[in-house]
């Protein structure tokens, strides 16, 4: 069981196919797997659909796969930082599948734990719930959402050990487990490769077995909105 | 004169009760965190985070911390972290128990509109619509009227909805409404603003 590759390019090989699903982690700029990113930019890979709370900014992140127009869809709950993500949106260039936040969440969730679909009351009476099943239960309607059986996930952990059993720090976790379990393939990529029996087994926040490749490299960790209280004078 | 921005988060800490777990959304709601006073209140952070602490101090920035907002923030002694899926089950599953929004309208019904203005640019619900669906009690801060005068408070929202029957209780600048049985009742008016003014700025019907 080799896990660990050298590049992220490495790590991606004959994993890539135009037209495919990925699931992404990250929530903003916050978590989201930046050097897997960069290579499947360098790849080439095109008309991919996109799974991921929101699609980077100008430049960075996701946003460089819009740059050069790699993504033909992306299901999101919130693009609003993202100038090109408007400009191909309206332009028609840019499939946009709006997903509630959680509903999109459990859609991972669901995918990777074997479940096709689940009732939320998420949208209900909202364009959200327009041509899906609904159904009532002790009076609240819910509606059908779909589990995400994605072809690839694309995910970014603080540090995990050779087999994949991974740790993430503070709110950088948000949507990588989900996002990690959904994938037929996962790729994670740490800050730090640690040996194993490092890390707690009582403190793994995902399991090995969810993660198929890894890799260890550098990361910018862009802050979107730098927010600071001021030092009260001693 | 009617209520200020910060009078009007001061108003929404009043419905927040010791020991609550809440959600704070963006704008005059992220005021309403200056005035809980004694209140041990938890914030819950929708990424995925309870127990949220103020902005850090210049330098003390971490790229992986931030709120909802995508801002900075802090932890605090009690605060825990957990992924989106698991946070947004809280949510869905009713432990959180109040949020407090923003909003575009609300109507008479509690129908809720604060995501999209059509033709206009298209940002994204985010977790706008598990929250309002799933929390225990939906409080919407905001102006009574637009810029243009027109009132925000209406018999039936015209943009499209965040959620259908959610909203439980309206704080304006004008006063606080209840979302009742055939319409709207005045819980209060705000400090020399008459019965007369806020209905005269109310679209939707008031009752009692």
């Amino acid at each position: 069981m080799k896990k660990v590759y050298g590049s992220a390019a490495e790590a991606l090989d004959g994993l890539l196919t135009d037209g495919m699903l990925i699931a992404a982690g990250g929530f903003g700029l916050c978590g989201i797997p930046e050097l897997l990113i960069d290579a499947i930019v360098e790849s080439g890979v095109k008309d991919l659909t996109v799974a991921s709370n929101n699609c980077g900014v100008d430049g960075f992140g996701l946003g460089k796969l819009l740059d050069t127009k790699q993504i033909r869809k992306m299901m999101s709950s919130y693009v609003g930082e993202n100038a090109e993500f408007m400009r191909q949106y309206l332009s028609g260039e840019l499939e946009l599948e709006f997903n509630p936040q959680g509903t999109l969440a459990e859609r991972m969730r669901a995918g990777g734990c074997g479940i096709p679909g689940f009732y939320t009351k998420t949208g209900v009476g909202t364009v959200i719930a327009e041509g899906k099943e609904v159904k009532t239960w002790d009076g609240q309607d819910y509606i059908l959402e779909e589990g995400i059986f994605a072809d690839l996930s694309i995910v970014k952990a603080w540090k995990a050990d050779d087999t994949g059993n991974a740790i993430f720090r503070k709110t950088a976790r948000n949507f990588n487990p989900p996002a990690a379990m959904c994938g037929k393939v996962c790729v994670m990529e740490v800050e730090e490769i640690v040996p194993r029996g490092s890390i707690d087994p009582d403190h793994i926040h995902l399991p090995g077995i969810y993660v198929n490749r890894i890799i260890q490299g550098q990361h910018e960790k862009r802050i979107e909105q730098r927010t600071v209280r001021k030092r009260e004078e001693a | 004169m009617p209520w200020d921005r910060n009078q009007m988060a001061a108003r929404a800490a009043e419905e927040l009760e010791d020991g609550m777990y809440v959600n704070l959304g963006i704008g005059i709601p992220t005021l309403v965190a200056n005035y809980v006073g004694d209140k041990d209140i938890t914030l819950q952070s929708e990424n995925g985070m309870l127990g949220m602490g103020p902005f850090p101090y210049e330098g003390e920035e971490d790229p992986d911390l931030i709120n909802a907002g995508k801002q900075t923030i802090t932890e605090l002694p009690r605060t825990s972290y957990f992924d989106s899926a698991t946070s947004f089950g809280m949510i869905r599953g009713g432990k959180i128990a109040a949020a407090i929004l923003g909003a575009m309208e609300v109507a008479e019904n509690g129908d809720l509109a604060n995501w999209m203005i059509p033709g206009k640019l298209v940002k994204g619900m985010g977790g706008a619509m598990d929250l309002v669906a799933g929390v225990g009690k939906v409080v919407v801060v905001m102006d009574h009227t637009n810029k243009h005068g027109d009132s925000k408070v209406l018999k039936e929202c015209t943009l499209p909805l965040t959620g259908k029957g959610v909203v439980d209780r309206i704080i304006t600048n004008l006063g606080v409404l209840d979302v009742v049985e055939g319409g709207l009742k005045i819980v209060q008016l705000a400090d020399g603003v008459t019965e007369k003014e806020l209905r005269a700025a109310t679209e939707a019907t008031i009752v009692g």
